[in-house]
């Protein structure tokens, strides 16, 4: 099974999306693709973990909810973040963000995520098996 | 975008007629050339908002707009309470009132040609920008809610400006009915080291020079001449506005169904005017404007410091500060009767024409200032309010050039270092932490502001007053 993640083109914003063997596997690999939106995602060293906890009434909100955590644990500890172990238990998603503080001259941020938004927005299952999970952030 | 089912109204004034689920016509404000460039999804968008209930008039279109989440950026659409209407809060945005602010200096181009780089250098060094800065103010949280609460004049309060300064926001500085209660922990917990900082991706500061004048009475009226420097500040409610955006639009996401809503694209979630949740987001919004209205007062304060060192016999009185992402409710003239509405601007800005009472005294006889940022190449311009915008837009213009072209794809046509070394080669001093950040903002990527500023004169929204042309540009 293929993971990574990838952008995808949105007007004035930006998509991202995730693949993986499962659903925990699209959801951390859109989180990557949430990080290098900002920096390149090889460059965060991986120092110190920040646990989040939310839950959605549904695969799709819950990415949503899933990546704003993300942005909100950015904002207010002024971090980065370069690995993520999600686990999702129906609609309840508890994960470790692996990263570090930001240093603006070695990570040279690019622009901050000001929120995930509910457009392009899909969590799926291919017929191969393969998970994706996307929307666009505003930036 | 396919020409075919639009009724051409006037020059640069163009209808899609209701049809469907659609309660109200879209009406397009665009040259022929921005509209067939103009991407489809835009006019979907609109198309969506023109369903929603209670809207009036119709789903306007600003010539800069773009497809953006729920509604379009560069849209227009006024709700009535009194009919089931309804607030969104993807109809405001998740950078809630960014707008931009002018101010003058008194210099002129040589006053600061010598010190030209001095001037970047140090403005670059006192306004903090860009992902991870933090300003210099923190709030406790009584202090925070007295900032919520009272804005820009909170802002002169503290020191941070003088009274002259408020007759020149939008709502004298201060938007009334803020509900900091209904502003969550985590919005307070983000902005709470966030005061005074600029932002990043298209949030700017500039030095700019008047470069030509197209209407002499009005640009007196401003106190613009030719070869005046003034200087520019674009930016909004930071992580506040941000984090209130997220919370609503989620909220209003789950209560949709409550309410009796079938949305046709989740991020148009909206709640009833007069809903427990549709107070409550008018409340938050209120605050996040004040947010940003304080942000941008102190803001204006670090640059008088920076020209106080440099230039001590500059003096930088505010132009005008216009917000372009914001709900408010306004009296208007629809349809041979006088109605109250809750107006959305989302990337549009508000453009009083002559007359209009809430204009200061200074400014009544020709309008409101209406500033347009462009892109950091190109330029900006100030336009005047029409008192024809009244009956065609609700009193609305553009709010910028609008981007052309996604970050995705400038990222990958140029890298930041050229741009910076181009528009150095034409005197233009760009300051960024990101080379990266600089490549997805490189003038290229933009909508030609001239175009779209030249279709909101011709389509009567607003009249061009002045160019400016940049000189010193901060980035975030």
């Amino acid at each position: 099974m293929e993971q990574g993640w990838q952008h995808f083109e949105h007007g004035a914003d930006i998509g991202v999306r995730g693949n993986g063997a499962s659903k925990a596997q699209a959801f951390e690999q859109a989180a990557m693709a949430l990080t290098a939106v900002i920096t390149d995602p090889s460059q965060v060293a991986l120092r110190q973990s920040v646990d989040i906890a939310c839950e959605a009434a549904d695969d799709e909100t819950l990415l949503v909810a899933w990546l704003n955590a993300l942005v909100y644990e950015m904002a207010v500890r002024r971090m980065l973040f370069g690995r993520f172990e999600v686990r999702i238990d129906g609609h309840r998603l508890q994960a470790s963000a692996i990263g570090e503080l930001v240093a603006p001259q070695r990570h040279r941020p690019a622009v901050e995520v000001k929120g995930a938004t509910y457009t392009a927005l899909r969590v799926g299952q291919a017929a191969n098996g393969q998970w994706v999970a996307q929307t666009v952030v505003d930036v | 975008m396919d020409l075919k089912q639009l009724i051409q109204r006037g020059p640069c004034r163009w209808e899609l007629p209701a049809s469907g689920a659609m309660r109200v016509p879209v009406m397009t404000f665009a040259s022929d050339a921005l509209l067939r460039d103009m991407d489809d999804q835009a006019m979907a968008q609109a198309v969506n908002v023109a369903t929603l209930p209670g809207i009036v008039g119709a789903s306007y279109i600003m010539p800069d707009a773009h497809w953006g989440y729920g509604f379009p950026i560069g849209g227009v659409a006024a709700f009535d309470a009194d009919a089931g209407g309804v607030v969104s809060a993807g109809g405001v945005g998740f950078d809630v009132s960014c707008g931009v602010r002018c101010l003058h200096t008194g210099l002129r181009r040589d006053d600061i040609a010598p010190l030209q780089r001095r001037l970047a250098d140090s403005l670059y060094e006192h306004i903090p920008a860009g992902v991870g800065s933090t300003g210099a103010i923190r709030l406790n949280a009584q202090q925070m809610d007295a900032m919520l609460t009272g804005g820009a004049k909170w802002a002169v309060g503290r020191g941070w400006g003088t009274d002259a300064d408020l007759e020149r926001i939008e709502e004298r500085g201060q938007m009334l009915h803020a509900k900091p209660g209904a502003v969550s922990e985590q919005a307070k917990k983000r902005q709470r080291e966030e005061m005074g900082t600029l932002g990043s991706g298209n949030h700017y500061l500039e030095v700019q020079e008047v470069t030509a004048v197209y209407d002499a009475a009005t640009a007196e009226a401003y106190g613009l001449k030719l070869g005046d420097i003034v200087v520019m500040i674009h930016c909004g409610s930071r992580g506040l506005g941000h984090q209130i955006g997220t919370d609503f639009l989620r909220r209003m996401v789950e209560q949709a169904p409550r309410h009796g809503l079938t949305l046709p694209d989740r991020e148009l979630a909206c709640a009833p005017i007069r809903s427990d949740l549709g107070q409550e987001y008018l409340g938050a919004m209120r605050a996040a404007i004040n947010c940003a209205l304080a942000n941008r007062q102190i803001l204006t304060h670090l640059v008088r410091q920076v020209f106080a060192d440099l230039l001590p016999a500059a003096r930088l009185p505010l132009l005008y500060d216009v917000s372009h992402n914001t709900c408010k409710l306004e009296r208007h003239r629809v349809g041979g009767r006088e109605r109250d509405l809750y107006v959305h601007r989302k990337g549009a800005t508000r453009a009083f024409g002559p007359g209009h009472a809430d204009l200061p005294d200074a400014l009544r006889a020709v309008g409101q200032p209406v500033l347009i940022g462009g892109s950091m190449g190109t330029g900006s311009y100030v336009l005047a309010g029409e008192a024809t915008g009244e009956s065609l837009a609700l009193s609305s213009a553009c709010h910028g050039a609008g981007r052309a072209m996604s970050r995705h794809q400038a990222m990958k046509t140029w890298h930041g270092r050229q741009v910076v070394d181009e528009l150095a080669a034409r005197g233009i001093l760009i300051r960024s932490a990101s080379s990266r950040g600089v490549a997805e903002e490189a003038p290229g990527a933009y909508k030609d502001v001239t175009a779209v500023v030249d279709a909101a004169q011709a389509a009567g929204l607003a009249r061009k007053v002045t160019r400016l042309e940049p000189l010193v540009c901060v980035k975030g």
